[in-house]
């Protein structure tokens, strides 16, 4: 038996033996998982006892080094853990922006103390953290952004507005862009990490066309942020950023919609058996479903081994936003008047069409459609022009 | 197993694609249709594709051939398709060898011998209407004799007529749409009331109306169980299948590249036509629609190299997204060359003829769709 295959059966046996049946369930809502944090409440005591036997065994980033948290797996390793808890239909542990995003940044980009403190946060579930990011006037043009930080010697006073800062308002700690040279538009950016708790430091949930609010404005009004709580060098922090949004593009790129390789035709024959145009959409939908699965593995083989190029992640986020909209387009077309019901316990509270409408976003956050296929014309395919 | 290719097959793509770019490019192909050829394609070149031992790549190593598997045959077909390098190799090296892998020993040693030469030549015969149906084939075989005594007719049998032996499916039990009852014939060229009448293609290919009148053959050339001819049939249509969208995969990155290249030279309007918005867009959406149907033939090709269940299921979503995107690579190629694009003397309008004829072939993408759906359940 190779390594990785004894690896496997090492992951199978833990996993049989400390994934709670519940925890093997899928979540029935968003209130199901696990975000970690202050002010997290557990939903039951199977989600406590999978987080806390995951942190224990670092499972809640095994690809992360065991000094700060992880489990030290390979890429290879971590590819096998996630199939054995997909094959159990273990839930995720813990869902985090510090997992998915800060977390990679600093271990590309910080010291060694900050990556033993916040990473070890992260990996134990104690800090959940937001992106400030967007500005009302800086969307896609993002490098615009105008939140300022005044140098005092040992900190920094910040002043100004993020907005579209996922669960501001649930959050610990934020990682923020803020201008630190008025003079330099790209070098005069630095990547700050500040407590939601300091003062001057508000948030205001927005209303979305899902009558949802997953997204804040966030204010800063002379927010005093000590210097050390800088990641990577002064006005270097839109290297950073970039870094770190190619990790959100290659995350919102993987969920490309919720389903996987199972197809929701099946569920829904009844309707499609008497719409035969509907039918041939949903049927040229699963053909580009399965493109997409098998675009995503090839793309995570060819990203680990190197391979892939480091703007592919802008495609993925393309393709699989599209095809989370269409999904959902056809969801609703399928579902017909009931899937128009927007608050009925019988239609779940309304979730086919809030989910239609939430993913509406999906082509704009983390970087639009139009500005993915900027990316990948102008550095996979060296298209000429600014 | 990993998406990515091992290093055999990267250097099995790099003698593959060398060869083709050296011996069969687009001028080799320009070379012969010009010429009129009756065949469609150069003997001498499958002579010389017989040498790299590509006519053998999924003959079994113990007969003689190479042993590999629709990962290794999709790569020669990449390149196959990239140069618009005419041969016999998607028919008689992937599906009729399929098919015979699954035929007695006596009919392997009588034809695996001549493919491995790069002499022997086949067709297969399935096709009697204007859309692949196979499972409403009716032409019928009746036991007669020794053996069985086939009438009917084929279609759009490629390079049929310079076949050395058709490979044909007929009915000999049950009725039209059953898929019980077919049974597969290897008939040679010369036998008695079998008559072919050529026809050349849009894509310059040569294809054949084959007329079976009372065709006698004995027992022995039944390539696997009598009535039970699905299974051998369904074998050797999945292996054609994913080698077309191999090949399509080829054209599509070749009409692609050329485009992509055009857009980087030609200039109006004072620069370089590249720089529009308007055609970075939609050359990085057909990029992406390219990459996808790329990865959907890797995964259905390793998918039949192990025998999974899901092969079938994989192989119709990769023939029919590659036969979507090649098709709107072939046509935004003709679009973003603008007038040039429409003459003879450029490149561009052959791929798009390519692009038509294997998107027929074995099925299209709606026929494709539509099975997705049906093993999808509903």
């Amino acid at each position: 038996m190779s390594d990785l295959e004894t690896f496997r059966a090492e992951a199978r046996a833990w996993l049989e033996e400390n994934c709670p049946a519940e925890m093997r369930t899928p979540a029935k809502g968003d209130e199901d998982v696990c975000w970690g944090g202050r002010n997290f409440v557990f939903q039951s005591e199977s989600q406590k006892l999978w987080l806390e036997r995951c942190m224990a065994k670092g499972y809640t980033v095994p690809d992360w080094p065991k000094a700060y948290g992880g489990a030290g797996l390979s890429p290879q390793e971590t590819k096998v853990l996630r199939q054995e808890m997909a094959k159990l239909g273990c839930r995720s542990p813990l869902n985090s922006f510090g997992i998915w995003m800060l977390g990679p940044a600093l271990l590309k980009f910080g010291t060694e103390e900050q990556k033993v403190h916040y990473m070890g946060q992260i990996a134990r579930g104690e800090i959940r953290w937001c992106q400030g990011y967007s500005e009302p006037g800086s969307g896609s043009d993002l490098v615009s952004m105008q939140t300022f930080g005044e140098d005092k010697g040992d900190h920094w006073v910040v002043n100004g507005q993020k907005i579209w800062t996922s669960y501001a308002d649930k959050a610990d700690w934020i990682f923020c862009l803020v201008r630190t040279d008025k003079t330099n538009k790209y070098q005069g950016i630095s990547f700050l990490l500040f407590d939601m708790e300091t003062p001057g430091v508000t948030t205001k949930p927005i209303k979305l066309i899902s009558g949802n609010s997953p997204f804040c404005e966030t204010f800063f009004d002379n927010v005093v942020v000590p210097k050390h709580q800088i990641v990577g060098e002064l006005n270097r922090g839109w290297d950073v950023a970039k870094y770190l949004l190619g990790h959100e593009r290659e995350m919102i790129s993987g969920m490309g919609g919720d389903g996987g390789v199972t197809s929701i035709g099946a569920a829904m024959k009844a309707v499609l058996s008497e719409e035969p145009v509907l039918r041939a959409q949903m049927a040229l939908f699963d053909v580009e479903n399965l493109t997409f699965r098998a675009h995503g593995e090839r793309f995570m083989d060819e990203w680990k081994t190197g391979k892939a190029h480091p703007a592919y992640s802008n495609l993925m986020k393309y393709v699989g936003t599209e095809l989370n909209k269409k999904r959902n387009e056809l969801v609703m077309s399928i579902g017909g008047t009931q899937a128009l019901e927007w608050e009925s316990e019988r239609s779940n509270g309304g979730s086919k069409a809030r989910n239609w409408l939430r993913t509406k976003a999906n082509s704009i956050e983390g970087g639009t459609s139009e500005v993915m296929l900027n990316v990948v014309s102008k550095r996979i395919l060296e298209m000429p022009g600014a | 197993m990993a998406m990515t290719l091992n290093d055999d097959q990267n250097m099995l793509r790099d003698s593959a694609r060398d060869f083709m770019a050296s011996e069969a490019p687009v001028t080799h192909f320009r070379k012969f249709r010009d010429m009129g050829c009756k065949d469609g394609f150069s003997h001498g070149l499958w002579k010389q594709f017989a040498e790299m031992g590509f006519t053998g790549i999924l003959i079994p190593e113990a007969e003689g051939g190479m042993g590999m598997g629709q990962i290794e045959a999709g790569i020669v077909l990449e390149e196959i398709g990239r140069n618009l390098s005419p041969s016999p190799f998607l028919t008689t090296s992937v599906a009729a060898v399929e098919a015979l892998k699954l035929a007695d020993k006596a009919m392997r040693d009588r034809w695996f011998p001549g493919i491995l030469a790069g002499e022997t030549v086949i067709g297969i015969a399935i096709e009697e209407g204007v859309k692949h149906r196979p499972e409403k084939i009716a032409c019928v075989a009746e036991r007669s004799g020794n053996g069985f005594k086939l009438t009917g007719q084929k279609q759009f049998v490629v390079q049929g007529a310079s076949s050395d032996m058709l490979i044909v499916a007929a009915r000999t039990a049950g009725a039209a749409g059953e898929t019980d009852g077919l049974t597969l014939f290897a008939i040679d060229k010369d036998a008695a009331g079998l008559s072919m009448e050529a026809a050349r293609l849009v894509d310059s290919a040569m294809a054949a109306h084959v007329k079976l009148e009372g065709v006698q053959v004995d027992a022995d050339a039944v390539i696997g169980e009598v009535d039970g001819g699905w299974a051998v049939l369904s074998k050797m249509l999945d292996a054609g299948r994913v080698g077309a969208a191999a090949e399509m995969v080829g054209v599509g990155t070749g009409a692609m590249d050329m485009t992509f290249d055009y857009l980087k030279t030609r200039k109006q309007f004072d620069r370089v036509i590249g720089e529009f918005q308007a055609l970075q867009h939609r050359a990085a959406h057909l990029y992406g629609e390219m990459e996808g149907a790329r990865s959907i033939v890797l995964k259905a090709q390793s998918l039949m190299d192990e025998g999974h269940a899901k092969a079938e299921l994989y192989v119709a979503a990769a023939k029919a997204k590659a036969g979507l995107a090649c098709n709107l690579a072939v046509r935004e190629g003709v679009q973003m060359h603008g007038g040039i694009g429409m003459t003879d003397e450029y490149d561009i309008g052959l791929y798009m003829k390519r692009d038509r004829g294997l998107n027929e072939f074995f099925g299209d993408a709606y026929y494709h769709a539509d099975r997705v759906a049906t093993m999808n359940g509903y």
